[in-house]
Order: C-alpha cells, then sequence, then structure tokens
C-alpha cells in the first residue's frame, strides 16, 4: 500500500499534462471518428461512406498525393539548406556562431503569418524577386512566383528551415573531432570525408529534421493557403473547406483521419527504414 | 619485408601558438628510421600539439618539420602518409572492423581485391581477422586498439603516432598491449611516436625518452641514461622517485647536506662554489648502515610501507627532511617499527644529482610523481 501510494505521488507531477493530453487529442480524436462514421451530413445512420467517397473519388487522392509530395519537396530543399549552414555553424568562431544561432532562431520568434506575409513581399507581382530581376534587365516581364507551386514550396522550406537546421547542428556538434582527423590521417580529401564521415554520423539529425520539417509543411494550413493563394488546394484547406464551407461535417473528419494516418505512416517507414541503415550511429 | 619502411624524422625550432598560450617553445628532434620513440612529460606540455603538427592536423607557428630529409610542414594531412592511433582510437562508429581498415585504402582508390588483401593480411597482424564484420562498438578496448592499429598501419605510414594509446585500458590489459604493440611495430619496421605522461609505460616501450615539460624538451636519451644522468632537476623528479636534499657546494666536489653529512661526488658540479644546490639521491642508493664507519645520517622511522619485493621506508632527518629507503625483504626479516633511530649513508656517489636549488620553497614544490 505504502508503496503504491508513493508511485501515486510521484505521477503527481504529470497529472495536469496527462489532462492537457487527455482534453487536446484523445477526445478531439475520438470525436473524429465518431463523427467520420455518419453517413450524411444531417448525422443520420452510420456507416462507412465516407471512407468510401474518399477512395472513390481521384481527385481526394491526387490532393492528398500532393500534400504528401509538397512535405517531401519542401524536407528535401530544407535539408539541404541546413546542412552548408550547420557546417558553417560548426566551422564558425564563436561569433559567428553566435551569428548564425540568432539567423537560424530569428523566423521562430516571429510568427508564421508575419512570415509567410514576408514572402508575399518578397514574391509578389511587384515584389523584390521581380523588380530586381528587372531592373538588371534580366526578365523582361514580371515572372508570376507567387501562388505557384515553387513559390510554396521555397516558402515553406524556409520558414520550416530551423526544425531541420537545428538537429543537424546538435548531430554536427557531437561528432569527435578525431574521427574527421582519422579520416583526413588516411589520406581522405574533404569531400570523401563529408560523404563518408560526416553526413552517415548526422544522419539521425537529419533525420530527426526531415520528418520534423514533413510534418510541419504538410499541416501548415496558413502557409499553404496563403503563399498558394487558395488555388492549389491541399489537405489542410481542403478539409476546412468542407467543414466551413460545405458542411460536410463527417466527410471532413474523414479527411482528417485519413490524412492523419498517411503522415503517420509515411514517418513511421521513414523512421524504419533509416533505422536500418544506422548500424553504429547513436540516435540523436 | 626486408626493405627499409621507417622514415626518419627531423623537427628543427618548432614553436607552436594557440593564440597567447604558446604550447610548444622550440622543439628540435631527430628520429632514426625505425626507431621506437616516446613522448614523456605531464598533462598539458604540448605531445598532443606536437603529434599533430607531425600529422599535419596543424600547421606550427615556426619551425620545420622533414621526413626522410623533405619539408612536410605544408603538406596537408591526408598526403603524408603518416599513421595515427589516437587516444580514444577515433574509429569510425558507423562502419565494420572491415571498412575500418578499409577506410585508407578506398581514399587511395586502391581496387577493391587488393583492398580485400590487405585488411586481410593488416587484421590477421593485429589477430583481428574473425571479427572484421563487427562494429567498433561491439569490441573490447584492446580489440579497438588493435583495430585502430590496423587501420593505420593498413596505408603503409613511414611513421606511426600514437597518442596516449594505453590510457584507456585497465592496468592488466594494459602490459600486455604494450609488449605486443611494442613486438608488432618493431617486427614491421616502423618509426614510431608513442605519447604517454606514464614514465613506466615509456621506459618500457621506448628507445629513446624525449621528456617535456611547458612546450619544451628537457632531455632526450635512452631510458638508463635518463634515469641515472638526468639532465636536469624535471627529469631527476619525473623519471623513476628521488629523494631531494638541501645542502650547500662547500667545494667543486663536495656538498655538504643540512641533514648534517659531507658527501663526496664523483664529479665536480657545475654551480659556483657556496651555492645552494639539491642533492638528488635515489632510494635504492642509501643505504641502512647501523654502526658503519664513515658518515651517517641519522633518521627516525615514520612509517614503514611494504610493497611487495621491497619495503619502502619513510623517515625523517633531523632538520625535518623527509627520505625514502628502500629495503629488500626476506622472510626472516620483520618490518622495522615506526620511531626507530637509523644512520642511512650513500651506497655510490656516482648516483647523486646535483641541481641548482630553485627559488622559493623547494620542499613544497619537489615532491613530484
Ligand atoms: N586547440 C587549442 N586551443 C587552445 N589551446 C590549446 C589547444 N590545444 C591545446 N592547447 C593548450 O596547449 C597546451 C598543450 O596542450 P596539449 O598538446 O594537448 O598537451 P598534452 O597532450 O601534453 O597534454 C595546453 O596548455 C593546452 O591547454
Ligand atoms: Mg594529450
Amino acid at each position: 500500500m505504502r508503496m503504491r501510494s508513493e508511485a501515486m505521488t510521484g505521477m503527481l507531477p504529470a497529472m495536469p499534462l496527462a489532462v492537457l493530453f487527455l482534453f487536446s487529442f484523445v477526445v478531439p480524436l475520438l470525436v473524429l471518428i465518431f463523427l467520420s462514421l455518419f453517413r450524411t451530413p444531417q448525422f443520420t445512420e452510420m456507416g462507412f461512406d465516407q471512407y468510401a467517397r474518399f477512395v472513390g473519388d481521384g481527385y481526394n487522392l491526387k490532393v492528398l498525393f500532393d500534400t504528401l509530395l509538397l512535405g517531401v519537396e519542401v524536407a528535401l530543399i530544407a535539408l539541404v539548406l541546413a546542412y552548408p549552414l550547420g557546417l558553417a555553424y560548426v566551422a564558425a568562431p564563436p561569433l559567428g556562431r553566435t551569428i548564425i544561432t540568432f539567423l537560424i532562431l530569428l523566423p521562430l520568434l516571429t510568427s508564421s503569418v508575419v512570415r509567410t506575409f514576408a514572402w508575399i513581399v518578397i514574391l509578389g507581382r511587384e515584389g523584390i524577386v521581380n523588380s530586381a530581376m528587372l531592373a538588371f534587365g534580366l526578365w523582361d516581364q514580371p515572372a508570376r512566383l507567387l501562388y505557384t507551386w515553387g513559390g510554396m514550396v521555397l516558402a515553406l522550406a524556409q520558414i520550416q528551415l530551423p526544425l531541420m537546421a537545428l538537429p543537424i547542428i546538435n548531430s554536427l556538434m557531437r561528432i569527435d573531432g578525431n574521427l574527421t582527423r582519422a579520416a583526413e590521417g588516411l589520406g581522405a580529401s574533404r569531400f570523401r570525408i563529408l560523404f563518408t564521415v560526416i553526413l552517415p554520423l548526422t544522419l539521425p539529425g537529419a533525420i530527426a529534421g526531415w520528418l520534423l520539417v514533413f510534418a510541419a509543411a504538410v499541416t501548415a494550413f496558413i502557409t499553404q493557403t496563403l503563399v498558394g493563394g487558395g488555388r492549389i488546394i491541399l489537405m489542410p484547406l481542403y478539409i476546412y473547406q468542407q467543414a466551413m464551407g460545405v458542411q460536410e461535417w463527417p466527410f471532413s473528419a474523414a479527411l482528417s483521419l485519413i490524412f492523419t494516418v498517411a503522415v503517420i505512416g509515411i514517418v513511421a517507414a521513414v523512421g524504419a527504414v533509416s533505422r536500418r541503415y544506422m548500424r553504429g550511429v547513436d540516435a540523436a | 619485408m626486408t626493405d627499409k619502411r621507417g622514415n626518419d624524422l627531423a623537427l628543427s625550432g618548432v614553436n607552436h601558438w594557440f593564440g597567447p598560450t604558446q604550447a610548444l617553445d622550440g622543439v628540435s628532434l631527430r628520429i632514426d628510421p625505425g626507431e621506437m620513440v616516446a613522448l614523456l612529460g605531464p598533462s598539458g606540455c604540448g605531445k598532443t600539439t606536437l603529434l599533430q603538427i607531425i600529422a599535419g592536423f596543424l600547421q606550427p607557428t615556426e619551425g620545420e618539420v622533414l621526413l626522410d630529409g623533405g619539408r612536410v610542414d605544408h603538406i596537408p594531412a591526408n598526403r603524408r602518409r603518416v599513421g595515427m592511433v589516437f587516444q580514444n582510437y577515433a574509429l569510425f562508429p558507423h562502419l565494420s572492423v572491415f571498412e575500418n581498415v578499409a577506410y585508407g585504402l578506398r581514399a587511395r582508390k586502391m581496387p577493391g581485391a587488393a583492398i580485400k588483401a590487405k585488411v586481410a593480411e593488416m587484421l590477421a597482424l593485429v589477430k583481428m581477422g574473425h571479427l572484421a564484420d563487427r562494429l567498433p562498438s561491439q569490441l573490447s578496448g584492446g580489440q579497438q586498439q588493435r583495430v585502430a592499429l590496423a587501420r593505420a598501419l593498413a596505408i603503409e605510414p613511414g611513421i606511426v603516432l600514437l597518442d596516449e594509446p594505453f590510457s584507456a585500458l585497465d592496468k592488466n590489459l594494459r602490459l600486455d598491449m604494450q609488449i605486443e604493440i611494442k613486438g608488432l611495430l618493431k617486427g614491421y619496421g616502423v618509426t614510431s611516436i608513442i605519447v604517454t605522461h606514464d614514465q613506466e609505460e615509456a621506459l618500457s616501450m621506448a628507445d629513446r625518452i624525449v621528456v617535456m615539460n611547458r612546450g619544451r624538451i628537457e632531455q632526450v636519451g635512452t631510458p638508463d641514461i635518463l634515469y641515472d644522468r638526468p639532465a636536469t632537476l624535471f627529469v631527476n623528479q619525473f623519471i623513476g622517485h628521488a629523494n631531494f636534499l638541501q645542502a650547500a657546494l662547500v667545494a667543486p666536489r663536495r656538498v655538504k647536506l643540512e641533514a648534517g653529512i659531507e658527501i663526496d661526488l664523483a664529479e665536480p658540479a657545475p654551480q659556483p662554489v657556496g651555492s645552494a644546490v639539491l642533492v638528488s639521491i635515489r632510494p635504492e642508493n642509501i643505504a641502512i648502515s647501523g654502526t658503519s664507519a664513515g658518515p651517517t645520517i641519522p633518521v627516525k622511522v615514520r612509517i614503514t610501507m611494504p610493497l611487495g619485493a621491497a619495503d619502502v621506508i619513510e623517515a625523517v632527518t633531523p632538520n625535518g627532511e623527509t627520505v625514502k629507503i628502500h629495503k629488500t625483504r626476506s622472510p626472516a626479516s620483520k618490518p622495522i617499527a615506526s620511531g626507530t633511530a637509523l644512520a642511512l649513508s650513500v651506497v655510490d656517489p656516482t648516483g647523486i644529482g646535483i641541481f641548482a636549488a630553485p627559488a622559493g620553497d623547494p620542499a613544497s614544490t619537489l615532491h613530484g610523481p
């Protein structure tokens, strides 16, 4: 009895978090599942019609596929941007590190609405990129950058970059300097050291970052909608339209659940595959 | 395999600064092909810095590094053909034993079949062939060290540098590995430098020992020379045990100990007559004379420590200095009790070292390792 009460007391500090988790995650999830099992928006009968409807229409599948593709592209671009940044960070003297840290953290300190509008200013018809290209005579007419797939991918990659850069920097910092020295002493070029030592040893950080950016990008409703200008329909906007626009609550609940399962599935698959390639590298 | 494998190494006037700190101060040294040299000195004296300069991971602020007579101090590490075994072994954790040893061969673009053969040869040399598929984390410390050595030797270096290679091993394994690695490197004929702060390790492994202190070389010599003829007080203190007694030089070949007696020296001391000196006498050079003729120092035993083959007796002189004496044990003898009065005499005056007394209180600064 005594042991038991002590165990209970030990759990006490975790209780608020458990309650929060219950009400902000478990309960809404159960509500969603419940809602998705109605056959009509009038909540009359129950059945799996909403799921059949999703699978039956190619448009739904395309929206889901585009959304996941967006996540993959954004995360890959962020990955490619984050490595040079991380390598510059580790190579930099203390002052340089402070500056790079500040630059990486800056986006986290502004709201995603502000960051998104900054991208609208940059990519707009009279935005910075177009003005500069026209001024230098490189383009003879403004290009459409805003409301395009490429613009959206780029903006999301920049906005989510901290989620990629921080785990990669963490992994890079943990590499023992003697390992790169050993490689150099054995005759390896910089390039070879990067590909045979640094990249494999930072794989855990890169994968953690990749998954974070992927999950953040596919669900970035505000940025997707504003930079995409509502012309590119992706899952978050689609769910919003179905729920708030046409009041199709059961269908939007089914969409939400399918989307959630798809994202979790990709995260789990990437995690499982990457673990097979991380022999000997301790996960970050 | 009778061809000369080892490089000769020459350092001349090497200085190195880390910002305002001087890590190396005028280091000059010659090492012959195939020689095994120990760099011995306390932590922070610049041993690792010197190794990194030889390997090419650091460029000396000043000075020259020559391998086989050619300057290499501006050649990057990846083109020097210097083998290095790191203090923590630095095996690539994500690569198998085989791939670790193959790393330098792949970097040199050796064909696959040749790599296989060379790695097999190296792993056989260090008796690790059966564990080629393991990851470093699945090996014991001694096994990791063998792989690190095989990896370093695989690129056929002219010189191998080992930075405190045994410090991570426990004491029993350490001696085995010392014997094994010494045999291996000697048999292989490669020039090698072993960094250590452990004097026994240096004495047991090296042909010659380089004693370093605060970025400078104090003395270079064979283990015998360093022990019997230390050039500086530091070397005398660092290698082996010694008693340091305060004295005055009363004639070029005669000192008067503050503990009472006068001793005749084998050779004239370099210090001016009348100056204060420290006299170094190794514990084994002191005899307990009982009632013998000749000058003796009267002491009182403070403590007796039975350390296996010998008893180490710590005694106090009339002027309060501490003296350690080794007394060989026999089954019949009884340990000498604390408080016993003894008379001590010097066995062999050639084994006495005379050094200028350092400024300050010598007793507090001089009881080294
Ligand atoms: N990267 C560095 N930056 C600044 N000071 C250093 C650096 N590496 C070594 N030092 C200093 O140089 C001196 C010699 O260091 P080191 O060569 O590592 O000594 P040892 O290997 O003999 O213990 C020490 O005082 C150490 O603090
Ligand atoms: Mg060191």
